[in-house]
């Protein structure tokens, strides 16, 4: 099941900054546990982010990033934007957020 | 470790406001403790506790154990319910229990008397899982809840004064192959370990930092880690027994702490690296 995501947006001039934090566990796939057994991969693969629906930003991730991923960006938006964050990960699971800018 | 630094890369290169993390390769002390200090910066702003925080609330609404109830009513000190601002105010003495508490051991009088939760279940969860990873989250939410206040525990009953001895003494009890006491590394000005400063807790400033910084994510091995964990540890790596979790030895150690540090600011949940 997936875990929380927090999601914070600040306008800034005609920009909003976006910080979002997923949790996540981000198994790389090459860890192995006490037993000596290989952990299977869990990782975001893909993160979406859009502005009133439209797709502003998609990044690709992969097992390198760390556990409880931190992201931020900069978008063009102002207040009353609905801003969303989506992720899928190699297991097909997904989470989606929304937040309105205040 | 490299999974971290690749992850604050990331969001280096996604960011126009970050600043490129220094990597000072020079010996000079003060601008390594720098290179560090900004790197903490950078990761205080996206603390995952904030996640646990989250969920830890959701838990602490939701009704559960044989008793099926939630811990809404639980009282840390400033009556029930009351959560904002109640750590900064633990360890202390509670009268209904005529013990001194922190905030681990009244949340599980909380859950045994509120939810019929054995404290026992909780003690012998293993860390990070099932009963303890509960705690671990309302705890994230509890201590998130006391962020900035000031550090202010009651040393008027007299229990406490005997527990601040006590701890005290365990502070600087020697034991273990090493010889070690928790003085030994925290007793004096300007220690370190690798290339972690170490806070003087004998001291107002250090027990302030030390003390008001814990509850803590650390970055390194992505794990949130409450006082009694902390203190679990500081045995572990003493080599001598691990305490009991919830234990008085712990809460004394809490109590010689938190009193030293009373009048500092809780930056809770902490940030480490």
């Amino acid at each position: 099941m997936a875990g929380p995501m927090r999601i914070r947006a600040q306008v800034n001039g005609d920009e909003v900054n976006v910080r979002a934090l997923m949790a996540h566990p981000m198994e790389t796939g090459f860890r192995k546990d006490s037993s000596g057994n290989p952990i299977p991969a869990h990782y975001i693969t893909e993160v979406i982010a859009s502005v009133n629906g439209k797709t502003v930003l998609t990044a690709e991730w992969s097992g390198a990033i760390s556990t409880n991923p931190y992201f931020e960006f900069d978008v063009k938006a102002k207040k009353g934007d609905k801003i969303t964050l989506k992720w899928i990960d190699n297991k097909g699971e997904s989470k989606e957020e929304t937040v309105e800018v205040k | 470790m490299k999974k971290t630094v690749t992850a604050v890369a990331l969001l280096c290169a996604l960011s126009s406001t970050a600043i490129a993390p220094t990597f000072a390769a020079d010996d000079d002390e003060a601008a390594r403790l720098k290179a560090i200090e900004e790197y903490r910066k950078q990761i205080a702003d996206g603390n995952p506790s904030d996640l646990l925080a989250m969920e830890g609330e959701e838990l602490w609404r939701t009704p559960y154990g044989p008793k099926n109830q939630s811990l809404e009513q639980c009282d840390l000190g400033l009556g029930p319910g009351v959560v904002k601002g109640a750590a900064a105010k633990l360890p202390r003495y509670f009268p209904d229990t005529g013990k001194v508490e922190d905030l681990e051991s009244r949340l599980m009088t909380c859950m045994e008397r509120l939810q019929g939760v054995e404290r026992q279940k909780v003690i012998d969860s293993p860390w990070r899982k099932g009963e303890k990873l509960r705690m671990d989250k309302i705890v994230a939410y509890i201590v998130t809840e006391s962020n900035g206040e000031k550090i202010d525990v009651d040393m008027s009953h007299p229990k406490m004064k005997e527990m601040y001895e006590l701890g005290k003494r365990m502070f600087f009890y020697r034991t273990g192959p090493f010889d070690f006491s928790c003085a030994t590394c925290h007793g004096k000005d300007g220690q370190r370990i690798r290339l972690q400063e170490l806070p003087n807790l004998t001291k107002h400033e250090g027990a302030a930092a030390g003390w008001g910084s814990w509850p803590a994510y650390r970055v390194s091995n992505s794990q949130f880690w409450t006082m009694q964990m902390r203190l679990n540890d500081c045995f572990r790596q003493q080599r001598t027994a691990e305490p009991i979790y919830g234990s008085d030895a712990t809460i004394a150690l809490s109590v010689y702490m938190a009193a030293n540090g009373n009048g500092g600011v809780m930056l809770t949940p902490g940030i480490k690296r």
